[in-house]
C-alpha cells in the first residue's frame, strides 16, 4: 500500500494524470471515516487528499460556505454554530456505524451525499452542493456550479458529483449552501401499536402544515417521533395543533442525534441494511422483512421512507426481494461481504448501461475509486 | 445576433420521406408540416428570434415518443423538444432542419399520491395545473414560476425553473422526485420515482436544468407540501436600491427565511402602478416586499421582526397586508411587472443573472450607468431573497440596431454579474441567448466535462443542438482524447 498526499489542487491533478497514464487506480481518502462504506474492492495506492483543508469563504449573510473538499466536518459545524448557522440536511453522525477512525470531512459528506432526518424536509446533501472545483479521472482540473443560491448555467453537476462515491472526479473545493438554526425544537411522541399505524400517523403529521422536520417510527419503544423546530411561539402552537407527548429542546436534539447515528437505536448486528422504500410502502416491506428475518431489527426515518434493518448475519441479497419499489443498500458489513454482495441496488439493463456511460465520460481509464459502487467499473 | 448551425441539406432534401415516416408513427394531425401549422412553433417567449421547423410532431404515449426519437436517431435528424414555448432563453426555439416535438398532448394528471405527498403527471400539465388537481386535498406544488398559467411541468424540469417562493420552498430540482424520460436513441428510463435518493448516480438530478438536451420527459413525479394556513406580506419602501439590498441581507442574517423577497425599482414600481393600481408608493427609489408564510402565530412574529429591521436599514413606508386580498393586491403588481414594463416599449429583453446578495445595490447603480452607455433604459424587477436579478431592457426592434444594442447591454449585464461573484442564470436557462457568454463563467476543460455527460446521454448529439453551448458536441473527439494520455490539447474548437 503506498500514499501520495498532494498539497493542492495542481499536485493533485498532477498526481492523477500520472496515474491515468500508468493505469494505476486509486483510492481516494479524505479523513478516512468513511472507508467502509461502498463495495470493498482493495486499491494498492491511496490519494490521501487530507491536506487538502481550510475554509476558503463563509460571509453568514450569503448563506453560503467554501472549503477545501477535506476541511473536517467539526471545523465548519464549529464555524457555523457560531453564526447561529447550520448544514440543515444534518450530516449524521456515523463514525461507530461504519467502524471508522478519521474524522469525517465535508467532501466525504458530499460524496457520499450523507443526509440525516431532516432530508424529510431540507432536501438531500446534494440539494445543498451549489458549486465545486474537482479533477476527473484523466488529471483535468474542471468545475461546475457556482457560489451563489440560485443558478441554472450549464447542467447540474453537483447533483451528480454528491453521491457518486469518488467514482467520477475527486472533489478539491466545495461552496456549500448553509441556513439559519432554528431558535429552538421539540419533540412530540406518540404509542402506536404497529408499524401500520405509525406511518399513518407520520403520514398524517406530514401533510398538515405544521413542518415537521423529523419524523421516525421507532418500533422497540412502540413510538412516533415528531420533531418540530422553528421560532419560539410557532413550535409552541403547531406542537398544541399536534399534541402528543413531549421531549424538551435538549432530549429531542440527542434523540435524532441517534436517529441520525443508528446504531445507539437499532443496536449492533453483523450487517446493516438502508432501505429507501416508497414511504407509504414501509409497513408491507417491514412485514415481508420481519417474515424472512425474524431475528432482525428495525426502524424508520423520513416518514417511512428511509428503513434501518440490522440483521444477525449474511443474507445472499434476500432483503431486496422484501422491497417493491424503492432500492436497498448494504451499509455495513464486514469486507469479505462487502467484496462479493451487490452493495449498491442493482440498475435495470438500460439505466445500467447509461451509468456506465456517464462513468465513462470522468473517468474513461477507471483510475477513481474502481469498483466502490459496481463490480464492472 | 446568436447564430444557429448551418441547416443540414440532406435532411431537407429528404423533407416529404421524413414527414410521411413520422406520419406512421403518430398518425392523423399529430404531424404538422403547413406553413400555417408551423408558424404556431416558430419561437418561444424570447421572441427576438424566429425558425420554422421542417416538421412538428405532437406524439400522445410515450411509445410514440420512443418510435420518434429512434427515427431519428437512425436518420441522422435534429429533434427540439417543446412544452408551452414560454423559455425566455430560446431553449425551445425550433431549428430548421429539425423536429419539433410539440409535448402539449401529454397533459394528464396520472395519480395524486396522497400517502406518498406526491403526484405523477404528464409533462405537458401546467405548472398551475398541478396545484389546481390537489388543492382539494390542501397540497400544492411549490415552484411558482410567474408564467405558471401558461408554462408545462416538462418545462420547468428542462429548466429547472424557480418562482417567488423558491428561496424557502426550493426550486424545481428540489421538488421533483422522479422522471420518466426517453433518450435519443428511443431508451425509455426511469430515474427516481417515489422514494428518496434513487440508487446510484443523481441522473435525475441533472436532467433537471438540461435544457431539453439530455432526454425528453415523458412523466414527472413532483412532491407535493401542505398548503401553508396564512401569508402575509410586509410592502416596505426604500430611499434607495442599496437600503432594500441591505435590508433583505439583514432579514437573513436575523435567521429568518421568508416564503419570498422582492424588489422593484422605481421605473418597475411605476409601471406596475399604472398597470395595476397596487397602491405601489411612488416616491421610492426601491419597493421590497416580503412574504411569510405558516401559521398565525408564527407568521405575526416574523412580520414583526422584519418591520423592525426595516425601520432600522431606513424604510420610508412600512405596511403589512391585513387580509388575503390586501397581500395579492401587493403581488398584483409585482407579478405583473412584465407585462407591465410591455406597455412602456414595443419589445424587452429579460435578464436574469444571480450575484450574491450583497452586491445588489452596487450592481444596480452600475446599471444606471449602463443605461447612458447603450442609449436604453432598464426596469428591475428580481427575487432579491436569492440575489436573481431580471434587468428587463427596454428597445423597439423597429428602430434599426435597438435589438443588437439590447443584447449587448444583457451581454454587459451579465458579464457584470459573473465579475461580482454570480451567475449568468439563475432559473431562465442559457437556452440560445446566454449561449455565447458560457467561456465568462466557465474554461474550455469546464464545459468539455458538461459535454462528456452530454454524450453519454445523446453520443450523435442530435438532441435540441445548438443550445447551452457555444461549441458543437463532438463525442467523437472527447471519446478519443484519452487514449493520448495528458496530451489533451484540443485545436482552436469551431464556435458558431
Ligand atoms: C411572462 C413570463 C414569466 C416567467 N416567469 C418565470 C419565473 O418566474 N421563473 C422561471 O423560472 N421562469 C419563468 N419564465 C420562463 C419559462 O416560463 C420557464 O422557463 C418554463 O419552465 C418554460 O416552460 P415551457 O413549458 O414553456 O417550456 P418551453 O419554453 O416549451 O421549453 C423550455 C425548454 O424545455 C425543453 N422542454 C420542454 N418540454 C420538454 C420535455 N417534455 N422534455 C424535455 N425537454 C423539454 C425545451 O426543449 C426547451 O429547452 C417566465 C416566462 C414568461 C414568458
Amino acid at each position: 500500500m503506498s500514499s501520495v498526499t498532494p498539497a493542492d489542487a495542481a499536485e493533485l491533478a498532477e498526481i492523477v494524470s500520472r496515474a491515468a497514464a500508468e493505469g494505476a487506480p486509486l483510492e481516494i481518502v479524505a479523513g478516512g471515516s468513511k472507508r467502509g462504506l461502498g463495495r470493498f474492492a482493495p486499491v494498492a495506492r491511496r490519494l490521501d487528499i487530507s491536506r487538502l483543508s481550510g475554509v476558503i469563504d463563509y460571509d453568514p449573510a450569503e448563506l453560503v460556505l467554501t472549503a477545501r473538499a477535506a476541511t473536517p466536518l467539526a471545523e465548519i459545524a464549529a464555524l457555523l454554530a457560531g453564526q447561529r448557522q447550520m448544514l440543515a440536511f444534518e450530516p449524521p453522525d456515523w463514525t461507530a456505524l461504519l467502524g471508522g477512525t478519521g474524522a469525517p470531512t465535508l467532501g466525504g459528506v458530499l460524496a457520499v451525499n450523507q443526509s440525516g432526518p431532516r432530508r424529510l424536509k431540507a432536501g438531500a446533501a446534494r440539494d445543498h452542493l451549489l458549486g465545486f472545483a474537482a479533477v476527473n479521472g484523466l488529471g483535468q482540473i474542471w468545475k461546475a456550479g457556482a457560489r451563489v443560491v440560485k443558478n441554472v448555467t450549464g447542467y447540474d453537476m453537483a447533483k451528480l458529483q454528491a453521491g457518486a462515491f469518488g467514482t467520477l472526479s475527486v472533489l478539491t473545493e466545495v461552496s456549500v449552501k448553509v441556513l439559519p438554526r432554528p431558535e429552538t425544537e421539540l419533540t412530540l411522541l406518540w404509542p402506536v401499536a404497529d408499524a401500520r399505524a405509525a406511518v399513518a400517523r407520520m403520514s398524517a403529521a406530514l401533510n398538515t402544515p405544521h413542518e415537521v422536520s423529523g419524523a421516525a417510527y421507532l418500533p422497540a419503544r412502540g413510538v412516533v417521533a415528531l420533531r418540530l423546530e422553528g421560532p419560539a411561539p410557532s413550535v409552541a402552537h403547531r406542537a398544541a395543533a399536534l399534541g402528543g407527548e413531549r421531549l424538551d429542546e435538549a432530549a429531542s436534539a440527542a434523540l435524532w442525534h441517534d436517529i441520525g447515528a443508528v446504531l445507539p437505536v437499532l443496536g449492533a448486528h453483523a450487517e446493516i441494511w438502508r432501505l429507501n422504500p416508497e414511504p407509504a410502502a414501509a409497513p408491507a416491506v417491514l412485514a415481508a422483512l420481519h417474515a424472512h428475518f425474524p431475528e432482525g431489527a428495525a426502524f424508520l426515518d423520513w416518514g417511512g421512507g428511509l428503513l434501518w434493518l440490522g440483521l444477525p448475519r449474511a443474507n445472499g441479497g434476500a432483503v431486496r426481494t422484501c422491497l417493491r419499489g424503492g432500492h436497498a443498500t448494504l451499509f455495513a458489513a464486514p469486507e469479505d461481504v462487502r467484496a462479493s454482495a451487490d452493495v449498491f441496488e442493482p440498475l435495470p439493463p438500460p439505466l445500467a448501461a447509461l451509468t456506465r456511460r456517464v462513468k465513462q465520460g470522468f473517468d474513461p481509464l477507471g483510475i477513481l475509486n474502481p469498483r466502490r459502487m459496481y463490480r464492472e467499473f | 445576433m446568436i447564430l444557429m448551425p448551418e441547416p443540414d441539406a440532406t435532411a431537407l432534401a429528404r423533407r416529404a420521406e421524413i414527414v410521411s415516416a413520422l406520419r406512421r408513427i403518430v398518425p392523423g394531425e399529430g404531424v404538422v408540416d403547413s406553413e400555417t401549422g408551423l408558424r404556431a412553433y416558430e419561437c418561444d417567449a424570447l421572441t427576438a428570434y424566429r425558425q420554422m421547423p421542417m416538421v412538428a410532431v405532437l406524439p400522445s404515449t410515450t411509445a410514440q415518443v420512443a418510435a420518434v426519437l429512434s427515427y431519428c436517431h437512425e436518420n441522422n435528424i435534429k429533434v427540439v423538444p417543446r412544452g408551452a414555448g414560454t423559455s425566455l432563453s430560446g431553449g425551445a426555439l425550433p431549428l430548421a432542419d429539425g423536429v419539433l416535438l410539440a409535448m402539449g398532448k401529454f397533459n394528464r394528471v396520472v395519480e395524486i399520491d396522497e400517502a406518498n405527498r406526491c403526484a405523477v403527471v404528464q409533462p405537458g400539465v401546467t405548472n398551475l395545473g398541478i396545484s389546481q388537481a390537489v388543492k382539494h386535498l390542501g397540497l400544492y406544488y411549490a415552484p411558482d414560476p410567474s408564467s405558471q398559467i401558461a408554462c408545462t411541468i416538462g418545462g420547468n424540469v428542462a429548466e429547472n425553473s424557480g418562482g417567488v417562493h423558491c428561496l424557502k420552498y426550493g426550486l424545481t430540482t428540489n421538488n421533483v422526485l422522479g422522471v420518466e424520460i426517453v433518450t435519443l436513441e428511443g431508451e425509455i428510463i426511469r430515474l427516481g420515482g417515489k422514494h428518496y435518493d434513487g440508487p446510484g448516480y443523481d441522473l435525475l438530478g441533472v436532467v433537471v436544468g438540461s435544457e431539453g438536451m439530455l432526454g425528453v420527459v415523458t412523466e414527472v413525479t413532483v412532491r407535493l407540501l401542505p398548503i401553508p394556513p396564512i401569508a402575509r406580506a410586509v410592502m416596505i419602501g426604500f430611499p434607495s436600491v442599496e437600503a432594500a439590498g441591505d435590508c433583505v441581507a439583514a432579514v437573513i442574517a436575523a435567521g429568518i427565511i421568508p416564503g419570498g423577497m422582492e424588489i422593484m425599482d422605481k421605473p418597475a414600481i411605476a409601471a406596475a402602478e399604472a398597470f395595476v393600481q397596487a397602491g405601489y408608493p411612488l416616491d421610492v427609489e426601491a419597493l421590497l416586499i416580503v412574504e411569510l408564510d405558516g401559521n398565525e402565530a408564527e407568521v405575526d412574529h416574523l412580520a414583526a421582526a422584519v418591520e423592525r429591521i426595516a425601520r432600522a436599514h431606513g424604510a420610508v413606508s412600512v405596511r403589512t397586508s391585513a387580509s388575503e386580498e390586501e397581500r395579492l393586491l401587493f403581488w398584483a403588481g409585482r407579478k405583473a411587472a412584465f407585462p407591465a414594463v410591455g406597455r412602456l416599449s414595443p419589445d424587452y429583453l429579460c435578464m436574469d443573472g444571480t450575484i450574491p446578495r450583497k452586491r445588489i445595490g452596487e450592481v444596480l447603480n452600475r446599471m444606471k450607468t449602463m443605461e447612458n452607455e447603450f442609449g436604453l433604459r432598464v426596469a428591475n424587477v428580481f427575487h432579491a431573497g436569492d440575489g436573481n436579478l431580471h434587468p428587463l431592457i427596454m428597445y423597439d426592434a423597429n428602430i434599426p440596431g435597438q435589438l443588437q444594442a439590447a443584447e449587448d447591454f444583457g451581454a454587459a449585464i451579465l458579464r457584470l454579474c459573473v465579475q461580482m461573484g454570480g451567475v449568468l442564470t439563475g432559473e431562465h436557462g442559457v437556452g440560445i441567448e446566454k449561449r455565447d457568454l458560457m467561456p465568462e463563467m466557465f474554461t474550455q476543460a469546464d464545459m468539455d466535462q458538461q459535454q462528456r455527460l452530454k454524450c453519454a446521454f445523446d453520443d450523435a448529439g442530435l438532441l435540441n443542438p445548438g443550445k447551452v453551448f457555444p461549441m458543437l458536441c463532438r463525442c467523437a473527439e472527447l471519446n478519443r482524447t484519452h487514449v493520448h494520455g495528458d496530451a489533451l490539447r484540443f485545436p482552436e474548437i469551431e464556435r458558431f
